[in-house]
């Protein structure tokens, strides 16, 4: 692998996010709802805070009149599920489309690794991805300015969604390699990552042992505890693994392609 | 500089293409001609190194598709038949990217792109998008992403398709031009584009090789039987029979003329002379001749010949 060629391929996929304005539109809609989510978090501890002023009782038993239990953990909590759902946009025309029109015809026939293409296009969405972070800066921001949030966990937090998104975008890449329709590849990682997310549901249902496996599998369970300013290496790993899992079987789901 | 031998490549349980030897030097042109699926494009595909065959060896520019496909691809241009492009990207940073991908210099690589957009003719079009251009300007985009590093090979799957005639007459004279010390691989279904531009045919069908000879070798193979063109005046029943029992000619065909006379095509054996006893049969038979003249064969009737042939094996 090159960096040059890594380079090349990474600012081809970014140009094309903000030339055909899908970054634009995925930044714009993910800030709108964010911040609808945000405003009603904030709005509804300031309820709270009003009525522990009256009953103090009410803020004590429940630890409620903490902002980074009530708004900073919740709020990263909502971003995720709005980045499960809306990622997979992203990723879906990366390997699908550049099928469909037929210019990985030509891009295969450049000498170019395969590898550096993966590589190459899941930085691009990554650059995007953290555009989308970046924006959300202004809430936390917002909370220092009107209160005393403990700075350590919003920090964490944001580590542990940004390695959650590249999670999601390395299995968004692997399932646009996988089809030449946007929307199967869409529908598929959507899927899969439901999948991952709701999989600690089955715990109950299973011995001991598995459970333990299912819900360290689980990808929500992981970003619980950075959201609360927990830095687990088991987490940290966890993610990482995810991530380099499926850019690798990408990179092999490009290769198979070549044999058919 | 391209060497195929038993070229094989199996879809599943169809045969793509099957047993294909030819080779092609240096500074040549090679066309590539056959009916819709007889395994251009695949052989097209093998040698740029898109996906590997089945059996069967092609090396390119002295390395193997297969084991150096790395330097393989340094070496060639490729234009896709559908000409694939990226169309949210401009042209200049479309070719910059390719120049770059083909490992032209950081530094040369604006050099590069201003000097190939010269050469196709592209200078108008500069920092358009991709997707606003007309087919004709995409064709050239195609080409240039081809040419961008000068490779030293060229292959072109049906470079003039889909083009208005004024259109294909300029992306023919850009190949011409660009021929010169490169071997060229072309594709196309138009045969006359395959006389002007190309010094030898490779002729495939259903997947096997049928020729490979230059344009004149081919035509000229045909040339045993030489065909004439004639106009008589008389009963056309009666004329076609006296032409066929005339000695030398081989078939008669009746050929339709615009204004309602008398048309025949005839084969004559080669050295029959043949005009020469049928001028004295019309006179005899008091018939009046209009026109007499040879037809050429083109490439068209060895293409049908050759592709027939096969069909009926």
């Amino acid at each position: 692998m090159t960096p040059r060629n890594i380079g090349l391929i990474f600012k081809k996929d970014l140009k094309s996010y903000f030339n055909s304005f899908i970054a634009y539109a995925v930044i714009a809609i993910f800030l709108a709802t964010t911040g609808y989510l945000f405003f009603n978090l904030l709005a509804s501890f300031s309820v709270l805070s009003f009525q522990a002023q009256a009953n103090p009782a009410v803020g004590e038993q429940y630890n409620l009149l903490n902002v980074n239990e009530t708004v900073v953990r919740p709020l990263f909590g909502n971003i995720s599920i709005v980045l499960l759902l809306m990622l997979p946009l992203l990723t879906m025309k990366l390997l699908a489309d550049e099928k469909r029109s037929g210019t990985m015809e030509l891009l295969l026939t450049y000498p170019v690794r395969d590898a550096e293409v993966v590589v190459g296009k899941f930085l691009a969405c990554v650059t995007v991805f953290a555009a989308m972070l970046v924006s959300t800066v202004s809430y936390p921001l917002l909370l220092i300015y009107l209160g005393q949030p403990e700075v350590l966990p919003i920090m964490t937090g944001y580590l542990g969604l940004f390695l959650l998104g590249a999670a999601f975008i390395s299995l968004g890449i692997f399932t646009s390699s996988l089809t030449e329709n946007q929307v199967i590849a869409a529908s598929l990682s959507v899927g899969i990552l439901f999948f991952f997310w709701l999989m600690s549901y089955s715990t109950m249902f299973v011995s001991p042992g598995i459970g333990q496996i299912i819900s360290y599998l689980a990808i929500n369970e992981h970003l619980e505890s950075l959201a609360k300013g927990v830095v687990d290496t088991e987490d940290i790993i966890y993610f990482i693994v995810f991530t380099i899992l499926f850019l690798f079987l990408t990179l092999r789901s490009l290769e198979s392609k070549r044999w058919r | 500089m391209i060497e195929v031998e038993n070229l094989t490549k199996n879809y599943g349980s169809h045969r793509g293409i099957d047993d294909i030897t030819f080779s092609a030097r240096k500074g040549e042109t090679i066309g590539f001609l056959g009916p819709n699926g007889a395994g251009k494009t695949t052989t097209m595909r093998i040698l740029t190194c898109f996906f590997p065959a089945t059996s069967g060896k092609a090396v390119v520019a002295g390395y193997d598709c297969f084991e150096d496909s790395f330097e393989v691809r340094k070496r060639v241009g490729y234009l896709p038949e559908n000409v694939p492009l990226y169309k949210d990207m401009t042209i200049d940073d479309y070719l910059a990217f390719v120049a770059g991908i083909k490992g032209v210099e950081s530094k040369a690589v604006k050099k590069t792109v201003a000097r190939t957009m010269g050469d196709c003719g592209l200078e108008s079009v500069a920092g358009r998008l991709i997707g606003e251009l007309s087919k004709g300007y995409r064709q050239r985009v195609g080409l240039a992403q081809a040419l961008v590093n000068d490779p030293e090979i060229l292959i072109l799957d049906e470079p003039t398709n889909g083009l208005d005639p004024k259109q294909i007459k300029e992306i023919r004279k850009l190949i011409t031009e660009l021929a010169g010390q490169r071997t060229i691989i072309l594709s196309t279904h138009i045969l006359p584009e395959v006389s002007m531009v190309c010094d030898r045919v490779v002729i495939i069908n259903k997947g096997k090789l049928v020729a490979v000879d230059t344009p004149d070798n081919l035509t000229a193979g045909q040339r045993d039987l030489s065909r004439l063109f004639l106009q008589i005046t008389g009963d056309r029943e009666q004329i076609a029979k006296a032409l066929g029992a005339v000695e030398g000619v081989k078939k008669v065909e009746q050929a339709p003329v615009a204004n309602g006379g008398n048309g025949f095509i005839i084969e004559l054996a080669k050295g029959a002379d043949g005009e020469q006893s049928i001028l004295p049969m019309i006179v005899s038979n008091n018939w009046k001749l209009n026109e007499m003249r040879s037809v050429e064969t083109s490439l068209e009737d060895v293409f049908i010949q050759l592709v027939t042939k096969e069909d009926s094996v």
